[in-house]
């Protein structure tokens, strides 16, 4: 996806890489968040990429790779080190057997003070509203200022008025 | 034939987050390198749910849902500067958005 020069084709290979984390959510059994995935994101964030896409009417020019200057350079080799070291790292773990996946709980949706995990979306409901009230709260207020602001920002600026 | 292991999914993750870390620091185009930022944010969100998943904790996955909420409203409030910027300087290349270097 990165490595396409047309902003459009990178948007499809996008839609792509999006549906298969979806499914990647299904193996886990969260089914509640493969819905949201497919919606929000193929769906509503790419929709909106590819409207601006065409908005703006960018094509394929400029789009000459990767002058590296020294700095985002150094930053590439520094960050695919650090991650190459947390890859073995995670390997001898991975032949030892000690990734196994639990079995899912029985549907109640709290252990004393944790929620349990489940593919019910009532339990996503019943934390939400219970131990994440006030981040929903907030997350709903951010919304709302965020749709403030994108309506202020594309709003024909008009010095007369 | 191997198990698929919650190792697994985490090394896939970062190779996702480590992708999109390369399209930011590689692409030109603002519009490409905000898609890439999105791509990062998904790579955070397999890890999370993968040890939700293993701790049986629901926790990472109702941070999962905030993670996207906030993915969503970033995303429009930075197409919306996008175009607000490209209607002053009529390009979408990060090179031309340099009025504080000279």
């Amino acid at each position: 996806m990165i490595f396409s020069r047309h902003p459009v084709t990178a948007a499809m290979y996008m839609i792509v890489s999006m549906l298969g984390v979806a499914a990647l959510f299904v193996l886990l059994d969260a089914f509640f968040l493969a819905v949201l995935q497919v919606l929000v994101y193929a769906g509503a964030v790419m929709v909106l990429f590819l409207f601006i896409i065409m908005l703006l009417d960018v094509g394929p020019q400029g789009g000459k790779a990767a002058r590296l200057t020294w700095l985002p350079g150094l930053a590439g080799v520094l960050a695919t080190f650090l991650l190459g070291l947390l890859l073995l790292s995670f390997i001898p773990d991975a032949s030892t057997g000690s990734g196994s996946w639990p079995a899912l709980p029985e549907s109640t949706y709290v252990n004393g003070q944790n929620l349990t995990f489940s593919t019910a979306v009532s339990a996503f409901g019943y934390g939400l509203f219970t131990k994440y009230m006030l981040p929903l709260q907030v997350a709903g207020f951010m919304l709302l200022a965020a749709m403030v602001g994108v309506i202020i920002l594309s709003k024909k600026h008009n010095p007369q008025s | 034939m191997e198990l698929i292991t919650p190792q697994h999914f985490l090394i896939l993750a970062s190779l996702l987050f480590a992708i999109g870390f390369l399209g930011v620091l590689i692409r030109r185009n603002v519009l490409l390198m905000l898609m890439s930022l999105e791509l990062m944010l998904n790579g955070v969100n397999v890890a999370l749910v993968a040890f939700s998943r293993s701790g049986t904790n629901l926790d990472g996955s109702i941070f999962v849902f905030f993670i996207m909420t906030v993915a969503a409203a970033e995303v429009a409030v930075g197409l919306a500067l996008l175009v607000a910027l490209f209607k002053k300087r009529d390009s979408v290349f990060s090179e031309d958005m340099r009025l504080l270097r000279n």
